[in-house]
């Protein structure tokens, strides 16, 4: 058994797992931290941007200012964002037989997987997972291009020129292989291979293993996967939560047993409390409001919002802030917020009784309803018209590169009335604003991750009990900027393998045991013989058939039938024409009754000697030495055929055969 | 006893001894015999059973008697003991052999009756009362009651076991008291059998191996020495004490909080020149775990005489925590820490990594032991002031996460502490309570910006954060200042630029207990600095004062209520005003606060507006001075109305200062003081009855005066005899009191004391409102109020009629249920 670790994102993982005869992902997810070294797409013609300064090297070397842009100290490709795939090279991925989707977030690299590299397979998912994660790509997809940019930098990338620039840009991996986004088109061609699943389906993979996918609480139709065979259990652990926000809860109870446990996906940011930072949030966005200012919060279209809008539907009135207007703004803005209506089965408990009611499960209906939370589809149209000062808008994308938060970065981030508050944990506050400095608006950080953290890992683990823990490498050892934090990382016994990008694993377990079917008219003719008590065996003369990874035992071919028609009497005649089968022995030989054995039959000066795994009886008149040991019996004597038959025969006396 | 009473007695116990009669509740029973303990002091028991026979028919029923309430058996056994307390009368009930049927095994102890902890517990009380005289000796030596009280020692009742334990001791004091105390030699076998008996249990408990047993045998002790102040309580230690010191042999020392409890106990009652005692306390110090010997280590260092290596000891212990948390978290072998020469002891060491609990359980308890310490004049001198504010602030910052210590300790410290919401709230409770010493300036700075950093984490919960806020208000206040400078010293005016965006931000919070905290730091802070020109600069360049008025609207009372205190503050140091309009600015947050006072739906809010208003009032407010009598027309008029009687009662308050203001002060606040207060001159007197008649305050105190709630009428009767004083001068009595308008006014003022308040006054002139002063009789209602409200009721005869009434043997049942 093997893992190919294909990303060294903790957090957007891609695995492979070789398991009996069956290959599969697990999650597809995508690093877009690549997008941070380069320039804002505008979706306003930007002076500041398009005047940015070219750079050169130290010698006044100019040849890459077409390409690199320097910004308050930092430099940037001015250019198409790309990403940093998963890799590809470590496996064929065509060989990929199925892939496991644990939440949308996950599943973002899919269309390069799909469309890209042979893969013939199919991918499982859950419904919500599937929409938002449509979703999460359209808005991708529509962000980029949206602003379509004649220019696309490669120079920059050869590793000679790479090494000469500045940081961050010199220290980028695999630059190589960074990509454009993918089109609409692949989306849809990559989202029809996926077979929808709910929780604790149990889907069988070419009769090899099974996997079902449970509830992992962490975000819409979110799951983990258990992988199991008849006699082994992988589970796969990827965002998961135990707070209570909207998803359905964390199923910890079908983890338990597992042979390997692949952790991945905890938060990112440990220290942070979530409710902390909610509190965080309210207070910065109060006081900003309150003084005239605006508040710009960069997120995903789906996941923590709905949280977030919750917390804001039950602050508002109390901060006395309901004049003020909240804006959502992505192309799916309206598909996100009636999908999460609608998704009731896959909703925390509390949220599925009120559909019953019938309410709308979130209460930004009621927001939307009141006019309070007004959402559009861009800042072009209907927006413009609408738009009042102060106010909140939520809008993407987090990594502050493209979407329509650019906009506003460009438009409040010269007044320190204006807070941007950053609540998505996936990229760095600093170097997201990087190409905005200097800024004189506030940045307040508040990351708000709901994914399991070291204490509650620590439980959960000793509740699931796994036999061997499997996490990315930044798991075992604390965060580098707080290296005394001993308790920022996992603390397991065996301790936890880790992996890291482009490694392959060999899980630390051996399957040992395969089940195989006995056909009943097989098993008919068996006769076991108890050995001792509650013991039997048989012996079992029969023909494996081997299809579809299941194993069945079948009755051997009838011999041809002979030409006399002789009457068969019982079904265990029915042996094959084969080789006599020499009986098989069991049980123990006694020394002293066999000393008087063999002293009965005429052997005399017999001598026992005891030995560390039996005795050795020497004849030493005949030359001979019998080695008696628990699993074996020798008889050494000097070519006398005669003598050993005989002597074989006294020790089989001893022994019962069937 | 009066004879109504003993006319009711024996239907009472007739009531009593029936088992098919329903007695009403225990408090009943309960007052009954607080009233028969009263009867008995004032008088003797004898004369009154044999006046009341049916006393003692009724303790004979109850013997008899199978089906009888545990209750009333309980009852009937405590009763006994009150009668028997006098020599004569334990005679005479003796002749009846009726304590050895009570008290002894032919009674309820035998019984089924005796499994109701309530019968045991009836037996215990009534013998402690009983108990009183040297014939209670031989009858419980006699009736083996002695041997009773060992075993209920362990009963599963926990307040029948303790009481075991107090007859105990109360019964060896009895036996030790005698008349021969004087005399009794200390040593132990001139000793009382029944004393000798006692001890010999003791002794044996303390031998035992069963813990129980060992517990209840030192709690036994702690209370003699506790409440036992014989000379004899020096022989018991003496003879006892190689026994307890045995119980240090063990390991782990057996019931060892038990044993704290005793030694300090002793050593509270013993003479400081017994040196073996202390060096007991030296042997338990140091055989005790660090946690066990917390509390005892307080202990030894609030006695006022103990020798001083044993106080060296004794603090030793305390610090040892905080030293090892020094150490642990030193980058480098720094200065001399804690405890000089001595390393984190490693016993310490263990138990704080053993366990989170354990290590949370050891720092709290000794930095809480610490603050305790550190006011009190007998605390350990020198005391070290510096090293505990470095391990204050090194222990909050391994709780944050912000300190980074390199050993091993240290991390794992780290590890256990980050987040621990319980040792926070320890370290910042003794971080404040070292505010009152000084420290030197470095870690001073380290002190606020510890702090600082407290305040600014979203991630201090809001318990933290209170406590923060107070350790910080602490902190602030007695911060040194520049010397002949009024004015703030510069550090502190650098921390308030600080810390006021982080003030501002939690106005802010979604938590309303952490607004709540917010604005009571705010209230505080401008209390003490709001004349200090560099707080007043930093405050109004701040978003402070505008966020605090918006909170007057916040949706929590509890927040709406400190922001009107707040903002009250503010405004009395001229900080509300906004720079452009100051006028305007004050008289809306004048009419805000009066909006709350009459709408508010919560109390809270509105008592807070009325205690701003009387403070305002009483400093002279800029805007309140301009038109007096309109701002306590207005304030009354509200308060009248008000539901909540704090508002009315500081309605009143409000009134009075008015009162002083215009007639001068009252004579003296004592309320023991004799002299009356000074009458006001004529004219000026004339002139306050013409303001006050027009504020309409005797419409408002005359109300008052008859409010259902005793403290409102209280306080109104002691306000209109103030002013009946000062009006003495003024006119006679016959000059309006025989005007129409009085006579309709008195009329008014007995509907409303009938309750019928729906009728107003009127306007009154200021010669009936002298009139009236003088015929109503305040001083007999100022008396009648001062009788606590169930006076009526609480008369014996009243208890019997409602017992009786209860279980309707009276006709009518006319008495209140209560």
């Amino acid at each position: 058994m093997k893992l190919y670790c294909l990303s060294g994102h903790p957090t957007l993982p891609c695995n492979v797992l070789k398991f009996k005869s069956t290959t599969i992902m697990l999650d597809c997810g995508l690093d877009m931290t690549s997008t941070l070294n380069f320039l804002p797409l505008p979706l306003v013609q930007s002076p500041r941007l398009s005047n940015l300064p070219g750079w050169s090297l130290k010698d006044g070397n100019a040849f890459l200012d077409k390409e690199l842009k320097e910004c308050s100290g930092h430099v940037f490709v001015d250019s198409v964002p790309e990403f940093c795939l998963p890799e590809t090279e470590l496996i064929d991925l065509s060989t990929v037989d199925v892939i496991l989707i644990s939440n949308y977030h996950c599943m973002m690299a899919l269309p390069y997987i799909t469309e890209h590299t042979g893969f013939t397979g199919t991918v499982y998912a859950t419904e919500p997972s599937v929409q938002i994660g449509r979703l999460l790509m359209e808005e991708l997809v529509n962000f980029i291009e949206r602003v379509p940019k004649a220019q696309s930098a490669s120079l920059w990338k050869n590793k000679d020129i790479q090494r000469l620039l500045p940081s961050p840009l010199k220290d980028a991996v695999e630059v190589s292989t960074w990509r454009r986004c993918y089109t609409m088109q692949e989306v849809n061609s990559a989202l029809s291979k996926i077979q929808l699943v709910g929780y604790s389906q149990k889907i069988e993979l070419f009769g090899a293993v099974q996997v079902t996918p449970l509830s992992s609480g962490y975000a819409l139709g979110s799951s983990n996967w258990s992988i199991q065979s008849h006699y082994e259990k992988v589970s796969y652990v990827s965002g998961s939560s135990l707070l209570t926000t909207h998803p359905q809860p964390m199923d910890q109870a079908s983890l338990k047993n597992s042979d390997v446990l692949i952790l991945t996906g905890l938060t990112q940011i440990p220290t942070a409390n979530p409710d902390s930072m909610v509190g965080e949030f309210c207070s910065n966005l109060s006081l900003t409001v309150r003084n005239g200012g605006n508040v710009l919060v960069p997120c995903y279209p789906s996941g923590v919002i709905y949280d977030l809008l919750e917390c804001l539907y039950q602050y508002i009135d109390s901060a006395g802030l309901s004049s003020i207007p909240f804006y959502f703004i992505s192309p799916v803005a309206n598909s996100s917020l009636e999908f999460s209506q609608i998704f009731a089965e896959w909703l925390c408990h509390n949220k599925q009784t009120k559909v019953y009611l019938p309410e709308p499960p979130f209460p930004h209906a009621e927001l939307i309803q009141t006019n309070k939370l007004k959402h559009y589809p861009s800042i072009h149209g209907d927006f413009s018209n609408d738009f009042r000062q102060p106010c909140v808008v939520f809008t993407g994308h987090p990594s502050l590169r493209f979407g329509d938060v650019v906009h506003f970065m460009e438009l409040w981030g010269k007044s320190s009335l204006n807070t941007v508050i950053f609540t998505e944990p996936d990229f760095s506050y600093l170097e997201a604003l990087a190409p905005y400095q200097p800024l004189a608006m506030k940045c307040i950080y508040c990351p708000i991750d709901t994914r399991l953290n070291f204490i509650q890992v620590s439980k959960l683990l000793k509740e699931v009990q796994p036999l061997h823990v499997v996490c990315p490498e930044q798991y075992t050892q604390p965060p580098p900027a707080q290296s005394h934090r001993i308790d920022l990382m996992i603390d397991c016994q065996p301790p936890a393998m880790s992996y890291r990008r482009a490694e392959v694993l060999a899980l630390p377990f051996k399957r040992r045991y395969e089940k195989i079917e006995i056909m009943p008219e097989l098993a008919d003719s068996l006769v076991p013989m108890e050995i001792k008590p509650g013991v039997s065996l048989a012996t079992v003369s029969a023909v494996l058939h081997t299809k579809d990874n299941k194993h069945i035992l079948q009755p051997p071919p009838r011999p041809a039938q002979p030409t006399g028609g002789k009457k068969r009497k019982r079904a265990s005649d029915d042996i094959p024409d084969c080789k006599v089968l020499k009986p098989l022995l069991s049980g123990s030989i006694p020394v002293e009754q066999f000393v008087q054995t063999l002293e009965k039959h005429g052997f005399s000066d017999i001598k026992v000697e005891d030995t560390a795994k039996g005795h050795i009886v020497l004849l030493q008149e005949a030359e001979t030495l019998i080695q008696i040991e628990e699993d074996s019996t020798h008889i050494i004597c000097d070519n006398d055929e005669m003598l050993r038959v005989r002597l074989r025969d006294l020790v089989l006396k001893f022994l019962q055969k069937f | 006893m009066d004879p109504e009473c003993s006319r009711l007695l024996p239907a009472l116990c007739a009531v009593l001894a029936d088992p098919r009669q329903p007695v009403a509740d225990d408090t009943c029973l309960e007052k009954l015999l607080d009233w028969f303990t009263a009867v008995t002091e004032a008088g003797s028991s004898l004369l009154l059973l044999q006046e009341n026979p049916c006393l003692v028919e009724l303790l004979f029923h109850v013997l008899k008697s199978q089906d009888l309430s545990s209750r009333i058996l309980s009852f009937s056994l405590r009763l006994a003991g009150i009668f028997a307390a006098q020599e004569n009368c334990f005679q005479y009930l003796q002749q009846g052999e009726l304590l050895p049927m009570l008290f002894g095994e032919v009674g309820p102890l035998g019984g089924a009756a005796w499994t109701a902890p309530a019968v045991r517990s009836g037996w215990i009380q009534g013998l402690r009362t009983l108990a009183q005289h040297p014939s209670a000796l031989h009858f419980l030596a006699a009736c083996g009651a002695v041997d009773t009280i060992f075993s209920l020692q362990g009963d599963p009742s926990l307040f029948v076991a303790s009481a075991a334990g107090q007859l105990l001791v109360h019964i060896l004091d009895l036996a030790m008291r005698g008349p021969a105390e004087g005399r009794r030699s200390l040593q132990a076998c001139d000793w009382p059998a029944c004393a000798q008996k006692i001890v010999g249990h003791i002794e044996d408990s303390l031998c035992s191996t069963a813990i129980p047993q060992v517990t209840q045998a030192l709690s036994v002790l702690t209370t003699a020495f506790g409440h036992c102040h014989g000379l004899w309580t020096q022989g018991l230690w003496v003879r006892l004490s190689p026994l307890v010191a045995r119980l240090l042999e063990k390991d782990p020392v057996p019931a060892s909080h038990s044993l704290v409890d005793l030694l300090l106990s002793v050593a509270r009652s013993a003479p400081s020149s017994d040196r073996g005692l202390w060096e007991t306390l030296a042997q338990t110090l140091s055989h005790l775990s660090p946690t066990q010997a917390g509390p005892l280590a307080l202990g030894i260092l609030k006695l006022q005489d103990c020798p001083q290596v044993l106080r060296t000891q004794a603090f030793g212990i305390l610090l040892q925590p905080l030293a090892c948390v020094l150490e642990a978290a030193a980058q480098a072998p720094g200065p001399p820490g804690l405890l000089e020469g001595a390393a984190g002891d490693s016993m310490t060491v263990d138990t704080l990594l053993s366990s989170k609990s354990a290590c949370v359980g050891l720092l709290c308890c000794a930095l809480a032991h610490l603050g305790l310490l550190q006011p009190l004049p007998q605390r350990p001198s020198p005391w070290p002031q510096a090293p505990l504010l470095g391990a204050a602030v090194t222990i909050l910052r391994l709780c944050s996460g912000s300190a980074a210590p390199t050993s091993d300790v240290g991390g794992r410290l780290c590890a256990i502490l980050v987040g621990c919401g319980r040792v926070q709230r320890a370290a910042l409770d003794f971080l404040g309570a070292l505010s009152q010493g000084t420290g030197p300036q470095e870690l001073v700075t380290q002190v606020f910006s510890v702090l600082l950093e407290y305040l600014v984490s979203p991630e201090s919960s809001s318990m933290v954060l209170k406590k923060a806020f107070q350790a910080t208000l602490r902190w602030l206040l007695s911060s040194p200042k520049t010397p002949g400078c009024c004015d703030l010293d510069p550090h502190t005016q650098l921390f308030l630029t600080e810390l006021l965006p982080v003030l501002q931000k939690r106005l802010c919070s979604p938590c309303w207990e952490v607004r709540d905290s917010g604005l009571e730091f705010l209230t505080q802070m401008t209390r003490h600095w709001g004349g200090q020109a560099g707080f007043r600069q930093a405050l109004l360049a701040s978003e402070v004062p505008e966020l605090t008025k918006q909170l007057l609207r916040d949706p929590e009372s509890y927040v709406r209520a400190s922001a009107v205190t707040a903002t009250g503050q503010l405004s009395s140091w001229g900080l509300c005003a906004s720079p452009e309009c100051p006028g305007a600015q004050q008289e809306s947050l004048l009419v805000e606060l009066l909006h709350i006072l009459s709408t508010d739906s919560e109390g809270f809010p509105r008592r807070a507006v009325m205690q701003v208003f009387t403070e305002w009032l009483r400093d002279g407010h800029a805007d309140v001075a301009e038109d007096a009598e309109r701002f306590v027309a207005g304030v009354l008029q509200a308060a009248s109305r008000d539901l909540d009687w704090e508002v009315r009662a500081q309605g009143l308050e409000l009134a009075l200062v008015f009162l002083e203001q215009l007639l001068g002060q009252r004579g003296s606040h004592c309320p023991y003081a004799e002299a009356l207060p000074e009458t006001a001159p004529p004219g000026v007197l004339a002139q306050a009855l013409q303001v006050l008649c027009r504020v309409q305050l005797f419409e408002f105190a005359f109300r008052a005066l008859f409010d259902c709630d005793r403290p409102v009428a209280q306080k109104s009767c002691d306000l209109l005899l103030f002013l009946r004083a000062k009006a003495a001068p003024c006119g006679g009595p016959q000059e309006a009191g025989d005007s129409p308008n009085v006579a309709s006014v008195e009329a008014t003022l007995q509907r409303w004391q009938a309750g019928e308040q729906g009728q107003p006054l009127g306007y009154l002139e200021p010669g009936a409102v002298v009139a009236l002063l003088r015929s109503v009789d305040l001083e007999g209602l100022r008396d009648t109020l001062a009788e606590s409200s169930d006076h009526v009721e609480k008369s014996p005869q009243s208890l019997l009629q409602d017992m009786l009434a209860a279980v309707g043997v009276l006709g009518e049942n006319e008495a209140d249920c209560y």
